[in-house]
């Protein structure tokens, strides 16, 4: 840069160079204030809120360490976060178990491919807050679909409400995020797949490799970081999974499926606990933080041959 | 003999495919059909189950009409929902086209720093910030405004649009930025006339995911937006769900949830390239 604009305008000296250079500054000033006021300042306050006792209304107090003490004993953060991991662990299965051969399904151009590849991703741009509304209707008992039509077919004796119960409210929220997330995880696996040498796999049916070990000796290794990449946003976003329990289940039943994100929320503004609130989001951000760094780590430039 | 089989192996396989295909594309599409088809019945029969979705008992309206008469209305909170996703877009296009400039094409102090710092934030869930925010919103008069939740959400969308507009501008030949300035242009123009039109599809696509982000978007809207006159679609219609208005409407969940959907599905299927670029973008990275 420095150099091309030397050559084109020899005559303008150093001084003016670097003062032209320092524009650049101005351009990208906008954005760093708002990243500064709306994110640096707000984290650094996270981290200070977590040391006090923080009411809305009233005198906040340094406590030092108590908060992260209280954390240690607070069982009910323990389930949420044990409920979150739980969730995560099968909610990501259940994705990857439907996106996986739905991505096979669309990678090679063939007719209509296109038109099967937009209605599978269709629920992927509706919003989380719409789908769970919608899902929160299908699954009423009453004026809902899934348990009348069930009903009807003479599939149950009686309607059964879908969300009176953890184990069928849990599988109900597991459908409806699978049927909501499963496009978007497919178009990444699509990319991964896309990606892989044509020849390679030509060469290994002459070898006379079946399709099972093509999968497992080139397909799977050779998506490495595509398929990395798709797992941690996965994972990343069920963690703080928030809407569909909020809107659909009310962290209900009996509070069973409050999530770490839920519970955070519950203690920060509707018992207005601030400081504590603060202080279980500190645990959040470190879990979250470790994530992306596992997640730097796995999509790392792949060394030699890959 | 032989050339037959192949022939019928082929037919039997796109036979195969096409089925899965059809009844895969239902299985996604059914959900959001039987709702827009439900919206269109009179309230009374959208009490009942959806069996069939169509109306059975003549077409009408009535939904749409009542969501009006919950709280401050349906209409209040669109036009809530739509000037905070409009004003998300321009402001975080216009700051991003800006940064993603400034970072392409100029060597100024810390400007390492300074990307990588942006960058950084899509590690942290906002959701572990959002009381200090909140606070920070009060601090500056903005607290329960749809101009402060516009600066999160703007503020949210940056790390990944920055990241696009700088790709782009860094996409675009020197040599075209050379023969501008030896015509005399300055940065300004430079920037609109010269170099705008050639980054134009990024531009489009980190509009399209800043208009989604913020129409979707509910904790922090749920979090901030603490007046229900300054409810957006997603908290209005959670109230109304919640059964904070007396009871339940479902006909009229129903058409709220198809009045939040349907931008979102239009805008997708007209832009679909864009969007799926800006997939492409993030999975590369």
């Amino acid at each position: 840069m420095t150099a091309i604009t030397a050559a084109s305008a020899p005559a303008r000296s150093r001084a003016g160079v670097s003062r032209r250079q320092w524009v650049g500054l101005l351009y990208v000033l906008p954005a760093v204030a708002l990243v500064t006021v709306f994110f640096v300042i707000p984290l650094g306050m996270t981290a200070w809120m977590s040391l006090h006792n923080w009411p809305l209304m009233g005198e906040h107090a340094f406590i030092g360490l108590d908060n992260y003490f209280a954390i240690l004993r607070d069982t009910r953060f323990w389930n949420a976060l044990k409920f979150t991991f739980y969730y995560t662990v099968i909610v990501t299965i259940a994705i990857f178990a439907v996106a996986f051969p739905l991505a096979i399904f669309i990678e090679k151009p063939r007719p209509l491919t296109n038109l099967y590849r937009t209605a599978f991703f269709m629920p992927a741009v509706v919003g989380f807050a719409s789908a769970s509304l919608l899902w929160s209707w299908l699954l009423n008992v009453d004026s809902g679909l899934f348990s009348p039509a069930a009903y009807d077919l003479g599939l149950t004796e009686k309607k059964v409400n879908l969300l009176a119960t953890f184990q069928p409210a849990f599988w109900s929220i597991i459908a409806m995020v699978v049927w909501k997330v499963a496009g978007f995880t497919m178009i990444i696996l699509m990319t991964g797949l896309q990606s892989i040498p044509q020849d390679l796999q030509e060469a290994a049916v002459i070898d006379g490799a079946g399709p099972f070990a093509r999968f497992r000796a080139i397909t799977l290794p050779l998506m490495r970081r595509t398929l990395a990449l798709a797992l941690i946003l996965s994972v990343a976003g069920s963690i703080l999974a928030f809407d569909q329990f909020y809107i659909i289940l009310r962290g209900g039943p009996r509070n069973q499926t409050l999530t770490a994100v839920y519970w955070i929320f519950n203690q920060s503004f509707v018992s207005f606990k601030l400081g504590y609130g603060a202080a279980l989001s500190m645990v959040l951000l470190v879990i979250l933080v470790a994530l992306s760094l596992i997640q730097l780590w796995l999509l790392r430039k792949p060394e030699g041959l890959d | 003999m032989a050339e037959a089989m192949s022939q019928n192996r082929k037919v039997g396989f796109s036979l195969a495919r096409h089925s899965t295909g059809i009844v895969a594309s239902v299985l996604f599409l059914a959900p959001i059909v039987w709702t827009v088809l439900s919206t269109f019945k009179p309230a009374q029969e959208a009490r009942q189950p959806p069996l069939p979705p169509w109306p059975t008992t003549g077409f009408s309206i009535e939904n749409y009409q009542t969501l009006n008469s919950f709280g401050d209305g349906l209409w209040a909170s669109a036009q809530n929902s739509i000037y905070v996703s409009v004003m998300t877009v321009l402001l975080s296009v216009l700051v991003s086209v800006l940064a993603g400039y400034g970072f392409s094409r100029f060597r100024f102090p810390f400007r390492d720093f300074f990307f990588i710092l942006i960058l950084s934030t899509i590690m942290i869930p906002f959701q572990s910030i959002l009381t200090p925010i909140f606070l920070v919103l009060t601090k500056l008069g903005l607290h329960n405004t749809l101009t402060g939740l516009v600066c999160v959400y703007v503020t949210l969308q940056l790390p990944f649009s920055i990241f696009m507009m700088r790709n782009a501008f860094d996409a675009v030949p020197r040599e075209i930025e050379e023969a501008a300035r030896m015509d005399g242009a300055n940065n300004v123009t430079m920037l609109v006339k010269v170099m705008l039109p050639l980054v134009w599809p990024g531009v489009v696509t980190i509009a399209l995911f800043a208009f989604l982000g913020a129409w979707n978007e509910f904790l922090a809207a749920l979090v901030l937006m603490t007046d229900q006159s300054k409810f957006t679609l997603p908290v209005m219609m959670t109230a109304l769900q919640s059964g904070r208005f007396g009871a339940i409407d479902w006909g009229a969940v129903q058409a709220g949830v198809t009045v939040m959907m349907v931008p979102c599905l239009i805008l997708f299927l007209a832009l679909q390239r864009f969007y799926i670029r800006g997939l492409m973008a993030g999975a590369v990275k």
